[in-house]
């Protein structure tokens, strides 16, 4: 039984490289315009657009509102620029 | 060595304080200078450090100057006040006189009328070095007592620091009598001599009164002398380094990052208990707190989903000021760094933050 289970384990989510490229994203979530490889998936777009979405309404609620957002990863820039209640998202990944 | 004097400027327009705060930094005395776009930041400014002068604009929304002014002359005595409004009017001006001002101005409107208010301001800021109480001219209490004691006055001195107030009365050139904080007689006299500023006032004799200090004046100022130099030498002791910011030894690393050039705000939340909030500068430390937190681990989140790493910063470009959150290991911090920076110079004040918080 050891051995067959070797053999049905399921295999890692093959991972994803994050594209370079830029995506619209207006207040209600939904993705406009994209710059982007189409196999990125949209749902992937609309999460990264959400993050940025709310951080501009909340960091506006806090009486600090940002006209843009960029976030420093170890692995990749994202930045984003607000438009309207909602946004436009710049990727770039880091060259190593 | 002289400490940097602390300039806070209110003032609703944003370019007109940014214009102030360059002239000001300018000063030979090199102040630092803040700026607040509210009398409700001015307040937690306020509470955060000590400021020697507030600059303040007359017409704002919400709190007004008037406003701003009556909390700070009960607050904060001994900070300096000047007033700069662009509405001259005689009852505005004699009403700010009136709460204990330092000096009304027009705003100024040439670089010649800028001039005349940077040396205003620093004549202001000159006479604070000096100290002393504020009555009808600024002197120490010491010679205030002095003087009317050698000139042999029959009077009452109301002495106010603050909420605090207390009385001396003279009779014939002697102190018979002091009362301070439910403390009598030579006590109360002592606790008075202890404020290092204020206002007083003199009132008229107090017939009445019972003799109840029998010590002459001179005696008494000598044993008061001897006591405050005792304690301003257990004040440098706790000083340290000498740090203007008041509280900085609680402020724990926020005391270090809050002396960073441009660096309006600071907060902290504890990584175990994002409840543990610290905060320099901060109006409503609690949501703001709840607010970084809870932005960084959105943050954190998305890039762990993408595989992007380890988040190193956030940096917001924004409209008032720009935002930066910073992770460590104790928790999140979050700066506000003054609009006029350019993202070179906020750049670089993030080296310098991020360095004082890794350590």
């Amino acid at each position: 039984m050891g051995f067959l289970s070797l053999f049905s384990k399921k295999k890692p989510e093959k991972l994803e490289k994050l594209p370079s490229g830029s995506f619209r994203v207006s207040a209600a979530g939904q993705i406009s315009a994209s710059t982007l490889p189409g196999a990125f998936p949209e749902e992937t777009m609309k999460e990264i657009g959400e993050v940025f979405v709310q951080a501009f309404r909340t960091a506006q609620e806090q009486g600090l509102p940002l006209k843009e957002l960029n976030l420093d990863f170890a692995g990749a820039k994202i930045a984003g620029r607000e438009a309207r209640g909602g946004a436009v998202v710049f990727l770039t990944p880091r060259k190593f | 060595m002289s400490q940097q004097r602390n300039i806070l400027i209110v003032d609703d327009e944003q370019d007109v304080l940014e214009l102030y705060q360059a002239r000001l930094s300018k000063l030979d005395c090199a102040p630092r200078v803040m700026t607040a776009d509210s009398g409700k930041r001015a307040l937690a400014l306020l509470a955060s450090e000590s400021f020697n002068l507030l600059i303040t604009d007359l017409n704002m929304p919400g709190m007004d100057g008037f406003q701003l002014l009556t909390i700070v002359r009960a607050k904060y005595p001994n900070t300096r006040t000047v007033v700069i409004s662009g509405v001259v009017d005689d009852q505005y001006r004699a009403r700010a006189y009136g709460m204990g001002i330092d000096l009304f101005l027009e705003k100024p409107g040439s670089s010649d009328e800028m001039q005349t208010f940077a040396d205003c301001v620093e004549g202001v800021l000159a006479r604070e070095s000096a100290g002393g109480f504020r009555g009808v001219q600024s002197m120490s209490l010491v010679d205030l007592i002095q003087s009317e004691c050698m000139a042999g006055a029959s009077c009452v001195l109301k002495i106010t620091n603050g909420p605090m107030a207390g009385r001396i009365w003279l009779q014939d050139g002697d102190v018979i009598d002091a009362e301070a904080q439910g403390l009598k007689a030579e006590e109360g006299f002592r606790k008075i001599l202890e404020w290092r500023g204020g206002s007083f006032e003199k009132l008229p004799q107090d017939p009445g009164r019972e003799r109840a200090i029998f010590n002459s004046y001179q005696g008494l100022l000598l044993d008061s002398a001897q006591t405050l130099d005792m304690a301003e030498a257990g004040d440098l002791g706790l000083d340290g380094e000498g740090d203007t910011v008041e509280g900085a030894q609680s402020l724990g690393a926020l005391g270090p990052i809050s002396r960073c050039g441009g660096v309006e705000l600071a907060l902290t939340v504890d990584a175990g208990d994002p409840t543990k909030i610290r905060s320099w500068a901060v109006e409503n430390e609690k949501d703001m707190g709840a607010w970084a937190h809870e932005q960084m681990s959105r943050f954190a989140d998305l890039g762990s989903k993408l595989n992007l790493g380890q988040l190193k910063q956030a940096v917001g470009v924004g409209l008032k000021r720009h935002v930066a959150l910073l992770p460590g290991k104790e928790g999140t911090l979050c700066v506000g760094i003054q609009r006029s920076f350019s993202q070179s110079e906020v750049r670089e004040t993030l080296k310098e933050i991020s360095v004082k918080w890794a350590s």
